[in-house]
């Protein structure tokens, strides 16, 4: 038994740093993955950061005058313009370094927004600051709607999910009819030099993007898949699950885009069925057989166009 | 100590709605908002961190002199996560005032 | 002193902010802007002004890039006029509450629709209520010194707001005019180096932006519309200490012949110098009237007006913006109401003239004048209007 108690003893947790930089009292809901997200994040990046938030979840979990859950310097001026916002203070830091006003020491800059200040609002303002090539890391939390204002549909909100500004019906049963924006793709096509996507229920890639994001050399756009529970109508102790499951089934698949190489981030190995993913999820509860198979045709396909963009092959069950 | 929003006088705004104080929301909480609790137990557990690493609040810290994990129930909203995700069911979750 | 050059007016004010040693630039193209910030973009090419040129893609981006690069300290500047300043008006007003004191010059230009690249002021009217400093410029000289004046005012640690300077696009940013220069050595001594009340940075983490709730939201604009109020010493003193470097001296409402004037024209802007070359011809007819250039529209000098226009019979303001639907246009509703608690109050009348650059000549104003006396105008006139 001596060498089962050993293996018991508290070690120090490596690759994963200690401090918090967003406090405990933010006002999240239960379960918010997108949050476990912003944490991770903060954590692969260190202290020495400027972070500028789009307005949703996120800002108005954390900031209501007099109170802020922030432990690094943050600044929120307005829904769609994070990116905007961010080119700002990277601008102005640089000038400053430059002329000798404040010390050179490198410091990340940060912007982040949801899907909809990302994939909708704020689509321009990120567009025009990564083909400025400012230096600053973008991250897209993506819950898939509009959760903040109460789960109203996004462009990144995905084929088949019922939303309150898209529910399933008789005339619209898929719920939402349209394919969900492909942004990560979006981004790389700017030529930046790296993007890749992302999801806290694997935390240690996120946190290797994270730190890669940081050393690239311009912009970086991070996708990162935010299970919602409240909008997903899931229970919340299964969001870290939930998100597992949105990459095995190839819904969410993990990939990075480095200097115009495109790389699967695991194993291609076989998928599972987007059923796994869905079950248990009310905001597809409303999908028949006949969409469902029409999804996974879809999902396959992208699949398969993700894997030859990163130039690997299936690997079958006896390979792996 | 920051005072609450509704004792605040407007001469007491810091210029821009600037807050000065990082991290104050921590004053905030969200313990409050639990039906469910963690029970841990700590013979059961690993020592993998996997719990401190998932939760949402950052409300598990590790308590290395009596080498166990600990919770804040200050913050700890009761979702759950720690308990579905650990990998040897050291954690039960249970409904509050049993 | 400085040099005196000819030289087109958005020139002078672009050599006006260089002289500031802007750190970021980031502005939008837009007519009548662009020599502005063609010109600063120059500048930043050439190495004569070590600043970030910012190209961002909207209007919208170019004040949320300020409103981020004030917040780490720098120095900032951008310019814009009419459809530019309606897509950045969110920002607008909350650069105004987070007292992010940056400089704006606004090339005063016709709202659309229909599509006006011409000069009015409604652009300026519709974000009267952003919580700005917000001054109007005659001429080429007074936007040169502006510009200097907006950083030192906006940026002192007492004020800490952003700063517009309204320039009559075309008719004034256009044109070349005798300016004198500062030198460097003139502008170091005016303007001490930009130490914003917060900055973000990693060595003392502040939030900015933090929303308000109905508890507190009310509190929040109280200290703004405070802010705003107490600005007026500290642009005071800028104007006064102005005066003692290059000998022109400004203030908030400016006079022409007003001592013994029975009638006021009341303008802001370029129409002031059509109206006061009005007031002399009718001075030589006998009649007394007098000219009263309004500089500061925000914070508004309520009681410099009402000492000054309350001598008066007459007041006959000169609205260059129409306001659709309303009682009157947006300068004579201020005047009106600032008046209405005077025991004596002149007549108050609202003329509305000068719209998507209508030419307005001194005979339009005198003629405007005696309309104004003679028939009896309830609410407002559209001078000039056809049918």
């Amino acid at each position: 038994m001596a060498g089962a108690s050993e293996k018991k003893i508290l070690k120090p947790l490596k690759n994963f740093p200690m401090e918090e930089y967003i406090n405990s009292g933010h006002r999240a809901c239960q379960g918010c993955a997108e949050v476990l997200a912003v944490r991770h994040v903060l954590k692969a990046i260190g202290p020495d950061m400027i972070l500028a938030m789009a307005t949703g979840c996120m800002e108005i979990i954390s900031s209501p005058y007099p109170l802020t859950s922030w432990n690094v310097p943050w600044i929120h001026v307005a829904f769609e313009n994070a990116a905007a916002v961010a080119s700002g203070v990277e601008s102005g830091l640089k000038a400053l370094r430059r002329k000798g006003r404040i010390p050179d020491k490198e410091i990340t800059v940060l912007a982040m927004g949801g899907d909809g200040g990302t994939t909708d609002i704020g689509f321009q303002a990120l567009s025009g600051m990564m083909e400025r090539g400012q230096k600053v890391i973008y991250v897209c939390v993506d819950n898939e709607a509009y959760m903040n204002t109460g789960i109203q549909r996004s462009s990144s909100t995905p084929f088949g999910a019922s939303t309150t500004t898209s529910p399933a019906g008789k005339v619209h049963p898929a719920g939402q009819m349209t394919w969900k924006k492909d942004m990560t793709a979006i981004a790389a096509a700017h030529g930046i030099p790296y993007t890749a996507t992302a999801c806290p229920s694997f935390y240690t890639d996120l946190i290797k993007k994270v730190q890669k994001a940081k050393e690239a050399n311009g912009p970086a756009y991070l996708h990162i898949l935010s299970v919602c529970p409240t909008g997903w109508r899931i229970p919340p102790e299964k969001a870290i699950q939930y998100g597992q499951l949105a990459v095995d089934t190839g819904v969410f698949p993990l990939y990075e885009v480095e200097n115009g190489v495109w790389k699967l981030s695991r194993k291609a190995k076989a998928l599972k069925p987007v059923t796994d993913y869905f079950k248990g999820q009310g905001r597809y509860r409303h999908l028949d057989e006949k969409l469902t198979a029409f999804i996974q045709e879809k999902v396959n396909e992208r699949w398969e166009r993700l894997l030859k963009l990163c130039g690997v092959e299936l690997q079958t069950e006896d390979q792996a | 100590m920051t005072k609450p929003m509704d004792h605040i006088t407007w001469q007491e705004i810091e210029p821009g709605g600037v807050i000065s104080e990082p991290g104050n929301a921590s004053s905030y909480h969200t313990g409050t908002w639990r039906s469910q609790r963690p029970v841990y137990d700590v013979d059961k557990c690993i020592r993998c961190w996997r719990c401190f690493i998932m939760c949402p609040d950052a409300a598990i810290s590790p308590d290395y002199e009596n080498n166990r994990m600990v919770w804040n129930f200050d913050y700890c909203k009761g979702c759950g996560i720690c308990a579905f995700e650990c990998p040897v069911d050291a954690i039960e979750m249970q409904e509050e005032g049993e | 002193m400085g040099r005196k050059v000819g030289i087109e007016v958005s020139i002078a004010a672009a050599d006006a902010a260089a002289l500031c040693d802007v750190d970021v630039v980031a502005a939008y193209p837009i007519t009548p802007q662009t020599h502005v910030v063609e010109h600063l973009a120059e500048l930043v090419a050439s190495g004569h002004l070590d600043a970030e040129f910012v190209p961002v893609e909207s209007e919208h981006s170019a004040m949320s890039v300020c409103c981020g690069s004030v917040a780490v300290g720098a120095r900032t500047f951008t310019a814009t006029a009419a459809q530019g300043l309606a897509l950045m008006a969110e920002i607008v007003y909350i650069a105004g509450s987070m007292r992010l004191p940056l400089v704006m010059f606004l090339s005063n230009r016709a709202l659309s629709g229909p599509l006006s690249i011409w000069n009015d002021h409604s652009d300026a009217m519709m974000v009267r209520d952003c919580g700005w400093i917000q001054v109007f410029c005659e001429d080429g000289q007074e936007v040169f010194d502006a510009i200097i004046h907006a950083f030192r005012v906006g940026e002192d640690p007492q004020v800490s707001l952003p700063v517009m300077v309204n320039v009559d696009g075309f008719v004034l940013t256009h044109v070349i005019e005798p300016i004198e220069y500062w030198t460097k050595e003139m502008v170091q001594k005016y303007l001490p180096p930009f130490q914003p009340v917060s900055r973000l940075t990693p060595e003392k983490p502040v939030s900015m932006g933090a929303f308000g709730m109905p508890e507190i939201y009310l509190e929040q604009k109280m200290a703004h519309n405070v802010a705003l109020l107490n600005s007026r010493p500290i642009i005071e003193k800028g104007w006064t200490e102005l005066a003692e470097l290059t000998g022109r001296k400004y203030s908030a409402v400016e006079t022409y012949k007003v001592d013994d004037a029975e009638t006021i024209i009341l303008g802001m802007g370029t129409i002031c110098s059509t109206s006061s070359l009005a007031v002399d011809k009718m001075r030589a007819e006998g009649k007394k009237v007098g000219l009263v250039k309004l500089r500061l529209w925000r914070p508004l000098p309520s009681d410099d007006l009402r000492r000054v226009l309350a001598k008066a019979k007459d007041v006959v303001v000169l609205d260059r913006a129409i306001c659709p639907g309303g009682g009157n246009a947006p300068v004579t509703s201020e005047i009106r109401a600032i008046m209405y608690t005077e025991p004596e109050r002149p007549r108050i009348h609202c003329m509305i003239a000068g719209i998507g650059q209508r030419d307005v000549t001194p005979d339009d104003v005198c003629a405007m004048v005696d309309m104004a006396l003679s028939q009896s105008i309830k609410d407002y006139h559209i001078y000039g209007v056809r049918g």
